[in-house]
């Protein structure tokens, strides 16, 4: 049964891939963009992979088609012509095509126990997790404590993703592209589409809890810092949407935002160098307690929470510099 | 009673289903962009509400069927607003009702 929801999803995204590249208004391409995104998050949890859809669902789904449309704002809706080479891309896509089908000629088959994946270091983790850090989900351990490094690397992933499209973004345009499309009404909002408005402001307060339920909620089930600080930014972004950008910019100020981009990274790494002063290995949770077990508890929290407050910070960060740019 | 509960619930869930195709349906065929949205909020509302409500009927005195209730209310707020928002970006950039006849909105041959 779960194949043939399986293979149904995977048709439903070929299709979406399809008229992906078949539409040339780039309005419609963001929005398959989304349903794109939401498939794979629906097939992801037919996998078994509730922490991996929740993050497809929060970014993939949501975040990033509002940056596409606050992109496409900046830009023209429709493809600008089609490119020349067409022999050479056809060439290309069927040459990489061929090459991904011969390789899936190796992969081990769907759930196999003997697939290499399952018998490297993913078994050993899922066996001690329990005896380790003792946190009923699993992914948090591995994605928190035994492959912190890795977490570290990806926060700084974000963190300099972000300060890099704020230098981008920032920068003066030489002059005005012709066929940008005129900024909607600046600073303005929805205001006066009255019922988004009042739903949106009910709205708000619980979205605001619901990404800090996913926030501290990691350990015991699907979510983290990752998830989190999608959902509390796209609980800003709605704001701003609703009340206009200024009043997003009042609520949040700029200036607290790239304390966040900052101090979440920042956390992370103080958490890792606590741990080296407290006589462990950098990123070793174990000596942040006198018990080893709540040692890790405390460490996993705090990091998670580096991760949520720097992907908050970012998302809104690249939101508000998209916003920004409108108005040059 | 385990086979009414069952009963109701499947019932409950193909009418969902129905609800489901009758607003994709609608969505596709008909003729002007207000209408559609007409169809298809069918789809959020109506079919959201029977499914989930069917599955509640499953998923018994759990607490996976009070989380259902918080969805199920969720989306009743959500996506009527949704509907709202997507008509009223469409008057406001000025297609009246009566405009978009047959022949605007459906592929030309």
């Amino acid at each position: 049964m779960i194949i043939l929801f399986g293979v149904f999803l995977l048709t439903l995204m070929v299709i979406t891939a399809l008229a992906i590249v078949r539409s040339e208004s780039l309005f419609s391409a963001v929005i398959l963009t989304a349903i794109f995104s939401l498939l794979m998050a629906a097939n992801f949890f037919l996998l078994d992979a509730a922490d991996v859809a929740l993050t497809e669902a929060a970014i993939g789904a949501g975040i990033s088609t509002v940056l596409f449309l606050g992109a496409l704002a900046l830009t023209g809706e429709h493809e600008s012509g089609k490119s020349k080479n067409r022999l050479l891309a056809l060439g290309v896509v069927t040459v990489t095509t061929l090459i991904v089908i011969y390789a899936t000629f190796d992969k081990p088959r769907l759930g196999d126990p003997e697939a290499p994946v399952h018998q490297h270091v993913g078994a050993w983790y899922l066996e001690k997790t329990p005896e380790l850090i003792d946190i009923p989900n699993s992914v948090t351990a591995v994605l928190g404590s035994f492959r912190g490094y890795d977490t570290l690397g990806e926060v700084f992933v974000v963190f300099t993703a972000g300060i890099g499209v704020l230098f981008l973004l920032s920068a003066r345009p030489i002059a005005r592209p012709k066929n940008a499309a005129p900024a909607a009404e600046p600073g303005q909002g929805l205001r006066h589409y009255l019922v988004p408005r009042i739903v949106g402001r009910l709205l708000i307060p619980f979205i605001f809890l619901f990404g800090l339920y996913v926030q501290f909620h990691g350990d015991y089930g699907p979510g983290g810092g990752f998830q989190a600080g999608a959902i509390i930014a796209s609980a800003v972004i709605l704001y701003a949407l609703l009340e206009g950008e200024a009043q997003a910019l009042r609520a949040v100020p700029m200036s607290v935002l790239k304390w966040l981009v900052a101090g979440g990274a920042l956390l992370y790494g103080a958490v890792g160098v606590a741990g080296m002063l407290m006589g462990g290995n950098f990123l070793d949770y174990s000596v942040l307690a006198s018990d080893p077990i709540t040692g890790q508890h405390i460490g996993i929290i705090l990091i998670e929470l580096g991760v949520g407050i720097t992907v908050t910070g970012v998302l809104l960060c690249v939101f508000h510099a998209f916003a920004a740019r409108g108005k040059l | 009673m385990a086979m009414t509960i069952d009963i109701i619930s499947w019932v409950l869930l193909s009418l969902g289903g129905a609800f489901v195709f009758i607003g994709g349906l609608g969505a596709l065929r008909m003729p002007n962009l207000y209408s559609r949205i007409h169809a298809a909020s069918l789809t959020d509302t109506m079919g959201a509400v029977l499914i989930i409500g069917g599955i509640m009927l499953q998923a018994g005195a759990t607490l996976a069927t009070i989380k259902l209730a918080a969805i199920l209310l969720f989306l009743l707020v959500t996506s009527p607003t949704a509907s709202n928002a997507l008509a009223s970006a469409a008057i406001l950039s000025g297609l009246h009702p009566d405009e978009g006849k047959v022949e605007q909105w459906t592929r030309p041959k």
